[in-house]
């Protein structure tokens, strides 16, 4: 098991278009997704400009949305920190995303690792994951995976808010669910089997409890890291 | 100015902090899972965590969202699974499983 944990990691350009090649599938939703976010943008004093940079520095959408109900025309230093605040707790997720993508990505030199995190995102992560249990190194997939959603992400933002009456209401198509079931057919293909059971069985418990008593999106570090810690402290296994 | 002008290219000191504040915390998220890695021993114990990891990330996603979005959510999920299961096909599962999730919201369920 040790060469999967030391992977040779490689970053080439045939990688990176493969990236694009395998974000394909999912650019439809995020065009739609980019487009309600600019509309609910043009329904608050958020200028334009500020939506479009909002997209191009922040690039997530759900933390995003959020932002919006907190945004406002005056701003205090409090208002400033809690609304940076609120958008970090909505992304917490992304720190155990890259944890989990570090076992094989975590090799490449800081000069390409630290920019390619910026363009990290959930997308980006569970094509990163699928295509490393398939048996790829080559960490352009998920550099190329993430400035392609980035860049589609930010310029679709313009026509969104300028259109914004025209948009419909993404929830009636169900944009809500698009990351939940691009999760789901994005680990069909790859699934292991039964040894994994306990520890998913406690992240599904400790998540729905989590989505039961707080508000928010605590849920998922929540569970994901019952699940971790879970496998982490039960007995070896042979194939462990 | 024109008023469009402003509704357009209008940027406030306090927007570009807030932007800046947003774009700091998020790129903290993004970054701060390669960092702690680098700093976190690899021992068998943390291996077994970090293997674990990925299958409960999707769960603790998928199954307060399928239980906040109702039938609809679960349905549409479940044809997510079975179409691509059966065609290996993700754009296609997608599709089914976004319209699944149109029809039945449709429907009123």
């Amino acid at each position: 098991m040790n060469s999967t944990d030391t992977p040779a990691v490689t970053m080439t350009q045939a990688g990176f278009v493969e990236g694009m090649r395998r974000t394909l599938p999912i650019l439809p939703s995020i065009t739609f997704y980019s487009l309600a976010f600019g509309a609910a943008a043009a329904q608050t004093s958020m200028s334009l400009l500020e939506a479009t940079l909002t997209s191009f520095m922040v690039f997530a959408g759900a933390a995003q949305l959020v932002a919006l109900e907190l945004w406002r025309e005056h701003w205090t230093l409090t208002s400033l920190f809690g609304i940076a605040l609120i958008v970090g707790t909505v992304n917490s997720r992304m720190i155990l995303m890259g944890a989990s993508l570090h076992r094989w990505v975590g090799g490449l030199p800081p000069g390409q690792l630290w920019p390619m995190a910026f363009f990290f995102t959930d997308a980006t992560w569970i094509i990163g994951e699928r295509y490393r249990a398939e048996g790829g190194r080559d960490a352009g997939v998920v550099f190329g995976s993430g400035i392609l959603l980035w860049a589609l992400w930010w310029l679709v933002t313009i026509p969104g808010y300028l259109i914004s009456s025209l948009v419909p209401d993404p929830k009636k198509f169900g944009l809500d669910l698009v990351m939940p079931i691009f999760f789901v057919l994005m680990i069909v293909p790859v699934w292991k089997g039964r040894h994994d059971l306990a520890p998913w069985g406690i992240a599904a418990l400790v998540a729905v409890a989590v989505w039961w008593l707080v508000p928010g999106y605590a849920f998922i570090v929540t569970g994901a890291l019952a699940g971790a810690l879970t496998a982490a402290f039960l007995p070896e296994r042979a194939d462990a | 100015m024109p008023e469009w002008s402003e509704q357009w290219f209008g940027l406030s000191w306090g927007a570009l902090a807030a932007i800046t504040g947003m774009m700091l915390a998020t790129y903290a998220c993004r970054a701060g899972g390669f960092w702690l890695m680098q700093h976190v021993p690899l021992t068998a114990r943390v291996r077994r965590g970090l293997n674990a990891l990925p299958g409960s990330i999707v769960v603790a996603t998928v199954v307060p969202l399928a239980l906040r979005g109702g039938l609809p959510a679960i349905i549409g999920i479940g044809c997510a699974f079975i179409v691509m299961a059966r065609l290996r096909n993700e754009l296609i599962a997608l599709i089914a499983g976004l319209l699944a999730v149109t029809l039945a919201r449709a429907a009123g369920l």
